[in-house]
């Protein structure tokens, strides 16, 4: 699937409009609809792209929610050609009986997200800051500390399957015999601790290409009145670090809410205490009911948007100011080195 | 100010793109009406068709497709590779149904996915009297039946056995390998009071919740008489006869028979600790034998049909059937091809090559070929005495709702009692709908 090239095309769309928009105001009215008319026309064939592969499938997936599974005759035993217009059906059943795992699999999917993007906010803000040390051997902790990020995650989870095994190491290294990959708490733990190792890398990548255009002058500044090394982190290193640490932060929540490869590998299909919305709908469709998939398809899209768009308008305010234009050539420049 | 509200908007048009391509993602192809109207398939045209398969990892599949492609070259077969994963090939298989795509034109069907796909009338029914049915064991032609119907050729079949260790069983001074689970747990108990058996577990299936557990789920069930669905598909488990079955396996994970950590094993994890000389008796399929001569225990074990409440147990059953794809063309050439494929020169190649278990009764008796594997005769009785798993259209809700409700009675959550009381309730739901 295409889904980790997802985050970095769509942020193009937020991060160039405003410098575009912000230049035409300055400008006479007549070269403003010049230009426009040129915008609009060099924008024109990335819109057709993505009303090919955004909007339509959505539209699809939105009509396909109303439809409800092909039905069985019982005299002949064979599946009905088409699929009943149920209407709101799929959602409304939420709320009832076959809400139980749909709700299961929304908390799991909130949970995943809260713990794993906290961690690997810690943890990825304190690799960029190891990384970023001049020392001795740099090369190879960056490598190291970026291995992770590139490991795909379908092998990461067989990775880890082996680790969480009965007779794995890491029953080895606590102790005694945790039946990780059986349902209950430990599944989700095991879920936590292989997500975090893969993805924290990644939050440390940006802030690491935050921290390198933070001028060494305004650390000189600070040293000469005074600061010591844990208050200019508080006052220097986060504050303008944190443009690259938000974007990062709202990559990696769109990410873990529609989490599937990890614990469908790690854990296994069909284990309630993982379960994920993407599973819950993965499962549907497999078992060809397309319109409910469609429907929890829906609400996570829903879900993921309203998290997002919250992230924005709570965040936004520093995205907009300097913070948006210079974030770009730094992004560019650190995924090129 | 204009500016600010036009880039908040811009914005969250942007994030609402963003979310809008994992939705994408995550969708499932769509689709309208599916199926072919008629059920009564003509055969007709010859030409160029194409045969869908897992992933050939022995390497036996192309040879054969060649020998025929020789033999007919105007109605050639090109070999569709899809992956390992038997989830991911039923997933292009369908997409290509429910497109109605010509692409496939014989699948390699899992056998327990045939009633679904007859149902969805996605493969057509074929003529029993092309093929030499009479000559195959019973419960593998079973295994390609919906409602009576033929709806595909049996290619292979699969059934699990015991395997345990001589060694053992002859110094603690047991002659025969057990015929009951009683049997089983008192030869153990033998064994384990053995110095060299120190540790050991006794017993071993597939209980991690996955598709393994609904096989030995319906063997537990089946070899104490009971009945998961009947052969119309309709449910039936929440008898005595299945509590018993349940029973069986709750009470060995309670007891230890089966060690605790048996409910994370697959086939896999249950081979390794087998070789690693950690258990006594391993259920399992006909694979391991091959690959146990190459470890520790070589020589040292052996097979027996399954053990059951009161005499041999019955197996559940593996192997691939070959259906023919409803919207595909030139339905001559591929029943053609069909018949050339499931023959029992053909099989018998594929046993002796990719050690593949035949569906014919007579190859499990020739000498030469029990000379190269000498549990024939025990997988011929195994799968003589087999049941297939629930032939039932929504095969996934069926096995989903047998994996929740028997492995929550073997980690405690549920009496057995309760399990099955649940687990009739959800298949009756399953098959309704």
């Amino acid at each position: 699937m295409t889904k980790t090239e997802v985050p970095p095309e769509a942020t193009d769309g937020p991060a160039s409009a405003p410098v575009t928009r912000r230049r035409l105001t300055g400008n006479p009215a007549r070269a403003a609809a010049g230009s426009g008319r040129m915008a609009a026309l060099l924008v024109s064939p990335t819109l057709l792209v993505l009303s090919v592969v955004v909007a339509y499938p959505t539209l699809m997936a939105l009509k396909e929610s109303l439809y409800g599974p092909k039905g069985l005759d019982p005299a002949t035993g064979f599946i009905s050609d088409t699929e009943p217009f149920v209407g709101l059906r799929n959602y409304a059943d939420i709320l009832g009986e076959a809400g139980d795992r749909f709700w299961n699999a929304f908390w799991n999917t909130t949970f995943f997200t809260v713990v794993t993007v906290g961690l690997e906010t810690v943890i990825g803000v304190a690799m960029a800051l190891i990384m970023h040390k001049a020392f001795r051997g740099r090369g190879l902790v960056r490598a190291g500390i970026l291995i992770p990020w590139a490991v795909p995650t379908a092998i990461s989870g067989l990775l880890w399957r082996w680790i969480f095994n009965s007779d794995g190491i890491a029953n080895t290294l606590i102790g005694h015999q945790v039946l990780w990959t059986t349902e209950g708490f430990h599944a989700k733990v095991a879920v936590i601790v292989a997500e975090v190792w893969k993805t924290a890398p990644f939050i440390g990548l940006l802030v690491l290409a935050g921290l390198q255009v933070i001028p060494k002058e305004v650390y000189e500044a600070a040293r000469l009145d005074g600061a010591r090394a844990p208050r200019q982190f508080w006052h220097i290193t986060l504050p303008l670090v944190k443009p690259a640490l938000l974007v990062a932060v709202l990559f990696r929540c769109m990410d873990a809410l529609r989490m599937f490869d990890l614990p469908y590998i790690l854990v296994g299909a069909q284990k309630h205490s993982v379960e994920t919305l993407s599973m819950l709908a993965q499962n549907e469709a497999s078992n060809v009911r397309f319109g409910p998939a469609s429907a929890y398809a829906v609400l996570l899209f829903l879900y993921v948007f309203l998290i997002a768009l919250a992230f924005v308008r709570l965040l936004g305010a520093d995205l907009v100011g300097g913070g948006a234009v210079g974030r770009r050539p730094r992004r560019r420049r650190e995924v090129a080195a | 100010m204009t500016t600010q509200t036009s880039t908040s908007t811009a914005r969250a048009a942007a994030v609402l793109a963003a979310s809008a391509l994992l939705l994408a993602a995550c969708a499932a192809p769509g689709g309208g009406g599916s199926g072919q109207a008629g059920a009564a398939a003509s055969f007709e045209g010859r030409g160029p068709i194409t045969y869908v398969a897992g992933k050939d990892t022995s390497g036996t599949v192309q040879p054969t497709i060649d020998r025929w492609n020789r033999l007919h070259p105007k109605e050639k077969v090109t070999f569709i590779q899809l992956p390992t994963d038997p989830d991911a090939q039923r997933q292009q298989m369908i997409q290509n149904a429910e497109t109605k795509s010509d692409a496939y034109t014989v699948l390699s069907l899992d056998v327990v996915w045939t009633s679904e796909f007859a149902a969805h009338r996605w493969i057509d029914r074929l003529p029993e009297e092309r093929f030499p049915l009479g000559e195959m064991l019973d419960p593998v032609v079973e295994t390609a039946r919906y409602r009576g119907g033929l709806y595909a050729v049996p290619a292979s079949s699969d059934g699990g056995m015991l395997y345990y260790r001589t060694d053992l069983l002859k110094k603690a001074g047991i002659g025969e390998p057990p015929t009951t689970w009683a049997e089983m747990k008192a030869d153990c108990a033998k064994v384990r009071e053995l110095p060299e058996a120190r540790g050991m577990s006794c017993y071993a299936g597939q209980a991690q919740k996955y598709e393994g557990l609904t096989v030995n789920f319906a063997e537990a069930v089946n070899s104490a008489g009971g009945t998961v669905t009947d052969a119309n598909g309709k449910p039936d488990v929440d008898t005595p006869e299945a509590r018993k079955g349940l029973d069986f396996l709750v009470g060995s994970v309670k007891d230890g028979t089966i060690p605790k950590e048996g409910i994370t094993y697959l086939e896999e994890d249950g081979r390794q600790a087998f070789q690693a000389g950690k258990l006594v008796f391993l259920r399992n399929w006909p694979y391991v034998y091959a690959l146990a001569a190459k470890s520790g225990i070589k020589g040292k074990y052996a097979v027996a049909p399954l053990p059951g409440l009161n005499g041999p147990g019955a197996s559940s059953l593996g192997g691939h059937n070959m259906a023919l794809s409803s919207s595909a063309e030139n339905k001559a050439t591929a029943l053609d091809f069909i018949r050339f494929f499931t023959s029992e020169e053909n099989t018998a190649t594929f046993l002796k090559e990719a050690s593949l278990a035949p569906p014919y009764a007579a190859l499990y008796d020739d000498k030469a070929l029990t000379g190269q594997y000498p549990y024939l005769p025990v997988l011929k009785e195994s799968i003589l005495r087999a049941v297939p798993r629930p032939r039932v259209v929504r095969y996934g809700d069926v096995t989903a709702a047998v994996q929740q409700q028997a492995y929550a009675a073997l980690t405690g959550d549920k009496s057995s009692a309760q399990a099955l009381k649940d687990l009739q309730a959800a298949l009756r739901k399953s098959v309704a709908r």
